[in-house]
């Protein structure tokens, strides 16, 4: 965080030195199209908050618990619906892990919960389209699975 | 535009701010009421999501205005275009290591490279990066899950994400046109 805030910054004095005008002209192109996302994002994040506040950690370790295909596709399912801050997810995980949750178990969950963005596609569509969007979100559930594999695999 | 036409525009324009009051009105709900622990986790839930995006968002989207306004084509073209090679790949990986936040945060970068002249496969691999390796993130990882299980799917992670980006390329036609995110706006008002 702070050191992508130090790198614009850095950036930002840099253009301002070199070129007034050419950086009063980025910060407008930058702020219009913050702009133009930021309801939309705000609205996804309310849903996401509702979604989230209905899932607690004590059903997760519930329904991700024990062996077989069954919590892996859970895992599978929760992980892409799901948006959660990297410092929510991985102590999560970390319980998850100590109640006994397999590694390919948790690897998928981590991987489409970064990785596939079920809720965010709308944002997403905003600036690839719907077809790069789906796409994307697809061929990243399908790496998950892979991913699980080579856990499955490597930590056997 | 008729009645119908304009209660729709209205819904669409309003219905983020409606969502926002309503979680907002069910964490209140919860500070004074005994049990109503779902309120109170929305409200928390979506305060936490809002100062994250207050500082991701702002310098990211000044990143891009920059990037478009300083750095040429050519350039982008040349280090990660369509006829790039394998080169473009950790310039992609590194981009993404030192930046932080949530997925979302990396879409309008990555769009932007797009329009830029960044080949799909790099944009793609640049995503994944940003989702699945980003440093700070790795730190977390391995404080909670150990350095076993977040090497191994790190290392994992990375060729299944190359691939796929290749992959994602080769799907896409060759004339493949993004929409721009920030001119939709005003396309629908009708103004060139």
């Amino acid at each position: 965080m702070t050191s992508l805030w130090i790198m614009t910054g850095v950036a930002l004095l840099a253009s301002l030195v070199t070129d007034r005008r050419k950086t009063r002209a980025s910060l407008a192109k930058g702020l219009k199209m913050l702009c133009g996302v930021l309801p939309l994002l705000l609205g996804m994040l309310a849903i996401v908050s509702l979604v989230l506040a209905s899932v607690t950690p004590r059903m997760l370790q519930h329904v991700l618990a024990g062996s077989g295909p069954l919590p892996f596709f859970t895992a599978l399912g929760i992980g892409s619906i799901a948006l959660m801050p990297g410092f929510i997810a991985y102590p999560l995980a970390g319980i998850l892990q100590e109640q006994g949750t397999s590694a390919p178990v948790l690897a998928a969950f981590i991987t489409s919960l970064m990785m596939v963005g079920v809720l965010t596609l709308p944002i997403e569509a905003r600036f690839f389209g719907w077809r790069v969007s789906l796409l994307r979100n697809g061929l990243a559930l399908v790496g998950a699975v892979l991913v699980a594999a080579g856990m499955a695999w490597v930590l056997r | 535009m008729n009645a119908r036409e304009t209660t729709l525009s209205v819904i669409r324009t309003l219905w983020p701010w409606g969502l926002f009051v309503a979680v907002t009105a069910l964490w209140t709900f919860g500070r004074i009421s005994d049990d109503f622990t779902f309120g109170l986790r929305a409200g928390e839930n979506l305060q936490g999501f809002l100062v994250e995006m207050a500082l991701v968002l702002p310098p990211m989207f000044l990143l891009v205005g920059l990037f478009e306004v300083w750095v040429p084509r050519e350039l982008v073209e040349r280090h990660v275009g369509r006829r790039a090679g394998a080169a473009a790949i950790p310039w992609m990986v590194l981009l993404a290591t030192v930046q932080a936040g949530p997925l979302y945060a990396a879409f309008p970068v990555a769009a932007s490279l797009w329009r830029r002249g960044c080949a799909p496969r790099n944009v793609f691999i640049y995503l994944g990066a940003f989702s699945a390796m980003k440093i700070p993130m790795l730190t977390f990882e391995v404080a909670f899950l150990g350095w076993r299980f977040s090497l191994s799917r790190t290392l994992i992670t990375l060729p299944v994400f190359i691939v796929a980006s290749l992959v994602m390329e080769k799907l896409l036609p060759n004339d493949f046109v993004l929409p721009m995110a920030q001119d939709a706006p005003r396309a629908k008002q009708g103004i060139p």
